[in-house]
């Protein structure tokens, strides 16, 4: 059995009146990446702040490496390493130099750091930039420079705090490469994240979290599987009606209305069901415009568990707000 | 023991002297206030002043060996003062969060810093001194090379004292305060009553009394006395003033300096402890 990395119980945390984390209890595996999937606003960074021990905890429990976040904030944050959300690298320092002085600052000794530079430049294939100020470097190397001071004291658990927001696809995907070489390291790797293929294709776990709490939990198998095996969409003239009529169906999941269109979930292999959706639907004298087939997707995941597609802007807006606001006090 | 105030310091002397601009700007400042300001003022203020009869067995002091010690007081003040102002950045640009979310405790981040500070007024302190002798300043007149020695230790002393007292307070400053004009505009404020209510570069004799008596508890006067108790003596007189220093009145100067700045260093914990990511 592998022991639990990262363990919150009832964590809760609200700004002034707004509830930004409410009720969130999990775990994190020794060795796995395992990621937070929601929306902006939905209540990631402040958790990763709190287990950062960044934040005070307000309500709940949360132990990072075996340590108490809230009474052994010392242990856990030598226990740990943290790319934040936004780039935090000290510009007019080189690459090297920037590595140097954080390890400085987690005390390790002269030795150590020169040896773990050389291995983490070379991981993060900045070999050649090592003298190079951190402002010369495009927004990929500052960001993989910022994955290597992470790891610079060989931390437990490294936190991400959407660590590929802004980038093109190429630039993440050779980031997921990184990550997931860090991870055969043996380093166990906690994200957030708002990308859906950032989830689906890196993480062992991922917990979707909405509105503050936490929706479902599992692998991406789990979670697509778990919404049926094929999805179907569909446009018709009437789909209040049709909607009606697939319910009653057996092999039929779930309907899901959305403005103009269904979608239909089947629990078994769509080939025989569809010719008899179709029928159905014709049946009753409604008109199909637009029929689709595909496997179920993060997004239809999403969708599915939290109502609404991946939504940008207001709650956020709020959030951040306040914690602004907190930051002077 | 924790050594951690070793990387800040590290991380500030670096960067001090990477750019070239302002690290050659801060040495060339106070030699252009000696050499521009402190030569021209000087041959006027003797010239006023070369009617007054001197004391008998009194060593007269010129104005510019007077001044010397205010521009060492003055050029420290300003930098010292302004020195927090690279923490409101690093925490602006959100450097600070590294260092913030590391084990090193937040009290190395002001050691560091005020450390750095230091030595960067060593170096001023050091510059002015040396171009100082070599336009005519009087300092250490007549000084063996102990007594040069224990008066370049005893000047050093006060002003690292004095730099971390103003460190401490620019630094919780800058912790607090968020944007850069706020900034800009409270350490004009305070620094325009510092440096013209103390006696760096004119004696405060003549002063109206409440001036005079503000300016004996202003970290200023007590910096600027105590160099010149240990560059010029303790009995000389200038433009028709005559200074007696006691050892009391130096005594005075160390333990007002320390006090202000064990205060500023109490200001900056409780700010720093404050301090939210």
């Amino acid at each position: 059995m592998t022991a639990n990395v990262i363990e919150v119980n009832g964590l809760e945390h609200s700004y002034g009146s707004v509830k930004a984390v409410d009720n969130i209890s999990f775990t994190v595996k020794e060795g796995e990446i395992f990621s937070f999937l929601g929306p902006n606003g939905a209540g990631k960074s402040t958790v990763i702040n709190i287990l950062t021990t960044l934040r005070k905890i307000q309500k709940g429990e949360a132990k990072v490496n075996g340590y108490d976040v809230a009474s052994d904030s010392k242990h856990v944050r030598q226990s740990i390493g943290i790319v934040f959300q936004m780039l935090c690298l000290d510009h007019e320092m080189t690459v090297c130099e920037n590595l140097e002085y954080h390890g400085k600052i987690y005390s390790m000794p002269k030795k150590e750091r020169k040896k773990r530079i050389e291995e983490l430049l070379k991981l993060t294939e900045l070999e050649h930039k090592r003298d190079t100020l951190a402002k010369d470097l495009s927004g990929g190397m500052k960001r993989r420079l910022e994955l290597a001071r992470g790891l610079m004291t060989k931390p437990a658990v490294l936190f991400l705090d959407e660590p590929t927001i802004g980038f093109d696809i190429q630039t993440r995907m050779r980031m997921w490469d990184y990550l997931r070489e860090i991870k055969r390291e043996g380093t166990t790797i906690f994200l957030t994240t708002h990308y859906m293929e950032e989830a689906d294709q890196l993480s062992d776990r991922i917990s979707i979290i909405d509105y503050g709490k936490i929706i479902a939990t599992g692998t991406a198998d789990e979670l697509k599987n778990k919404l049926g095996k094929d999805l179907i969409y569909l446009e018709t003239d009437d789909n209040k009606t049709v909607a009606e009529i697939l319910r009653a169906m057996e092999s039929v999941k779930t309907v899901t209305e959305d403005t103009k269109s269904l979608r239909v979930m089947i629990g078994e292999d769509v080939t025989h069901v569809l010719p008899q959706i179709i029928d159905k639907i014709r049946q009753a004298g409604i008109e199909i415009t637009t029929i689709n087939i595909k496997k179920p997707s993060m997004d239809d995941v999403f969708v599915h568990y939290t109502g609404h597609g991946l939504r940008e802007g207001e709650p956020q807006e709020k959030i951040e707000g306040i914690k602004t606001e907190g930051v002077s006090e | 023991m924790n050594f951690e105030f070793q990387a800040i310091y590290w991380r500030e002397m670096v960067k001090f002297f990477r750019f070239k601009s302002t690290l050659i700007s801060s040495l060339i400042q106070p030699v252009m206030w000696l050499a521009f300001f402190g030569l021209a003022m000087s041959d006027s203020f003797d010239q006023l002043t070369s009617m007054i009869p001197p004391l008998e067995g009194v060593r007269n002091v010129d104005y510019l060996s007077y001044m010397g010690a205010g521009i060492i007081a003055m050029d420290v003040l300003f930098s010292s003062l302004f020195g927090g102002t690279s923490l409101m950045f690093d925490k602006k640009f959100s450097l600070l969060r590294e260092t913030l979310a590391s084990p090193t405790p937040r009290s190395h981040i002001i050691l560091g810093v005020g450390l750095s500070g230091v030595t960067k007024a060593f170096i001023q302190t050091g510059m002015i001194i040396g171009f100082g002798k070599l336009i005519g300043m009087d300092f250490f007149l007549g000084y063996t090379f102990t007594e040069t020695l224990i008066a370049i230790t005893g000047i050093f002393l006060l002003v690292g004292i004095f730099t971390l007292g103003f460190l401490f307070l620019s630094g919780s400053i800058a912790i607090t305060i968020d944007n850069p004009e706020g900034m800009q505009s409270i350490l004009t404020l305070l620094s325009m009553p510092l440096f013209f209510v103390s006696n760096a570069l004119y004696p405060i004799e003549s002063f109206p009394a409440i001036l005079r008596f503000l300016s004996m508890f202003n970290p200023l006067t007590l910096l600027a006395d105590g160099i010149r108790y240990f560059a010029l003596g303790d009995n000389f007189t200038v433009m028709g003033m005559h200074y007696i220093y006691t050892p009391a009145d130096v005594i005075i100067s160390f333990l007002g300096l320390l006090f202000f700045a064990s205060v500023m260093l109490t200001a900056a914990l409780w700010r720093f402890d404050k301090v939210d990511v």
